[in-house]
């Protein structure tokens, strides 16, 4: 209801722009009737393609990232949990747009006085700095979820034989999975709008493809605005497939 | 008799506080040993001990010859011997009652899904459940998962069984359906340790009775004379308070 609320609010403002009064709002800059408008929503709406394939890659390896992370970090052993623990403090502490800056201009000298020619291409920068990032966040996801499965399964577990791992893999990951994934997917809404810094360090996403048509148009009310919707389409539709995988999840949840 | 379980002046603390004191206890194969004390005297923490679920300071802890160390084989080799009922079931939820039962002889013992399947619905006969085998815990009465429970430990073939309160979670008209179950297991002469406080169970199956208290063994005897002439003041108490209802 809130969501729909929110819609229309947008809606109107996008409306009031399209009266014939003069004032504030120019929307020829996009008008797809016109030669010039047209080419600008195609160029505009073309950062779809960069964004989603640098959100959905992000998010992949900040999945894996998060897991390797969490892992060692619920060990009882405390030399164990450190390295993890110690990985998640520090890199939910460092801000995502000096962690790009850092690893797009820093890493390569770094790589190269090791004799390592790697070049970071902008695309890669920003997908290994969203993974990262993320990977924190994704890791205590993880924890929680793992954690929140009763001690008496792992007991159970162990009684009947298993080995730590068969019991992470069959019995507390499978039902900790209902308890990760919906936090998880809505982690994935922070990664595309977190995507935008990428047009920092030179990404076409929808970002720097309206920064660049505002440069040369001029007309930034309308061209963020229609950027904003660009973002919020794309997060809405995350957020339906979250809650349909909620409701999915939920509904197989059994007791005891 | 051959030696089951053989605990040596055995001490645990959690924090300051000394759950078990200086126990000692042996049994032999095919004994059974009920444990009864008030709550927070260290009954539970024992079993626990002794498929190192929790793991002692002092003393020594050996089943059927082998001691429990740190080393991860002395562990899992004394967990194929020993198998173990809880309070609370501890049921897998997200696996059917037969997976429940199959889960340890097919990836623990190397079973095949056929064998472990045939040996899990004999055991359900056994517990008299064999219509549930798949459907989800969730779906079951306590008393049933219970059985399941208990099912699903039989299913690795233990020498030994463990029970801590394999009744206390369970509502009064569920007790005797779980506990018949154990009794026809008794009869067939499974070596057992069992936390209870059921003490007409406690009366039919036990050939010796432990009564527990600030982490000591207070009292220890056949049940008759436990029963009927305790010796010690505070097991004499205990009775007197459970016994009166």
């Amino acid at each position: 209801m809130k969501k729909h609320f929110l819609i229309l609010v947008f809606l109107l403002i996008f409306l009031s722009g399209c009266s014939s009064q003069p004032g504030a709002w120019g929307w020829y800059v996009i008008d797809p009737t016109t030669k010039g408008g047209y080419n600008n929503v195609m160029f505009l709406l073309s950062g779809f393609s960069a964004t989603i394939q640098l959100s959905l890659l992000a998010a992949f390896f900040s999945i894996i990232l998060g897991l390797v992370v969490a892992l060692p970090g619920m060990s009882s052993n405390y030399w164990v949990r450190l390295p993890s623990r110690t990985y998640i403090e520090f890199i939910r502490a460092v801000p995502l747009l000096p962690m790009m800056f850092w690893i797009f201009y820093g890493l390569p000298v770094i790589l190269k006085s090791m004799g390592l020619n790697i070049p970071i291409d902008p695309f890669w920068g920003a997908v290994v700095t969203l993974a990262i990032s993320d990977s924190a966040f994704t890791a205590e996801i993880y924890r929680a979820g793992i954690q929140s499965i009763h001690k008496g399964q792992r007991e159970a577990a162990q009684t009947i034989g298993l080995t730590s791992f068969q019991t992470m893999r069959y019995v507390i990951l499978p039902q900790a999975i209902k308890r990760i994934l919906p936090p998880l997917a809505n982690q994935f809404i922070y990664i595309v709008k977190m995507s935008a810094f990428a047009s920092v360090i030179g990404m076409q996403e929808l970002m720097r493809r309206a920064n660049e048509v505002v440069v040369s148009e001029y007309r930034p009310l309308e061209v963020y605005t229609f950027l904003i919707f660009e973002y919020l389409i794309l997060v809405l539709i995350i957020s339906q497939a979250v809650r349909w995988l909620e409701r999915k999840m939920g509904s197989d949840e059994s007791r005891g | 008799m051959t030696t089951a379980i053989e605990i040596k002046n055995v001490s645990k603390w959690f924090g300051d506080f000394k759950a078990l004191d200086d126990v000692s206890l042996t049994t032999s194969q095919g004994e059974k040993v009920v444990i009864c004390g008030p709550s927070g005297s260290g009954k539970s923490t024992l079993v626990r001990c002794i498929n190192r679920l929790e793991i002692h300071q002092k003393g020594t802890i050996k089943v059927r010859g082998i001691e429990l160390t740190d080393h991860d084989s002395s562990i899992s080799e004394i967990r194929s011997e020993v198998g173990m009922v809880f309070q609370q079931f501890n049921l897998f939820p997200h696996l059917t009652v037969l997976q429940n039962l199959t889960l340890g002889p097919t990836k623990a013992l190397g079973l095949s899904q056929k064998d472990a399947n045939e040996r899990a619905f004999k055991l359900l006969e056994r517990v008299r459940i064999p219509e549930q085998a798949n459907k989800k815990p969730g779906h079951l009465s306590g008393g049933q998962q219970q059985r399941v429970a208990i099912a699903r430990s039989l299913c690795m073939e233990p020498k030994i069984m463990l029970f801590d309160e394999p009744t206390s979670a369970l509502d009064p008209e569920m007790i005797s359906e779980v506990l018949d179950v154990i009794v026809d297991l008794a009869n067939e002469g499974m070596t057992m340790v069992v936390v209870t406080h059921e003490m007409g169970f406690a009366r039919k199956v036990a050939d010796r009775m432990v009564f527990m208290d600030e982490g000591k063994i207070i009292e220890m005897g056949k049940p008759k004379d436990f029963f009927d002439s305790p010796k010690t003041e505070r097991c004499k108490l205990f009775l007197n308070q459970i016994l009166q209802h």
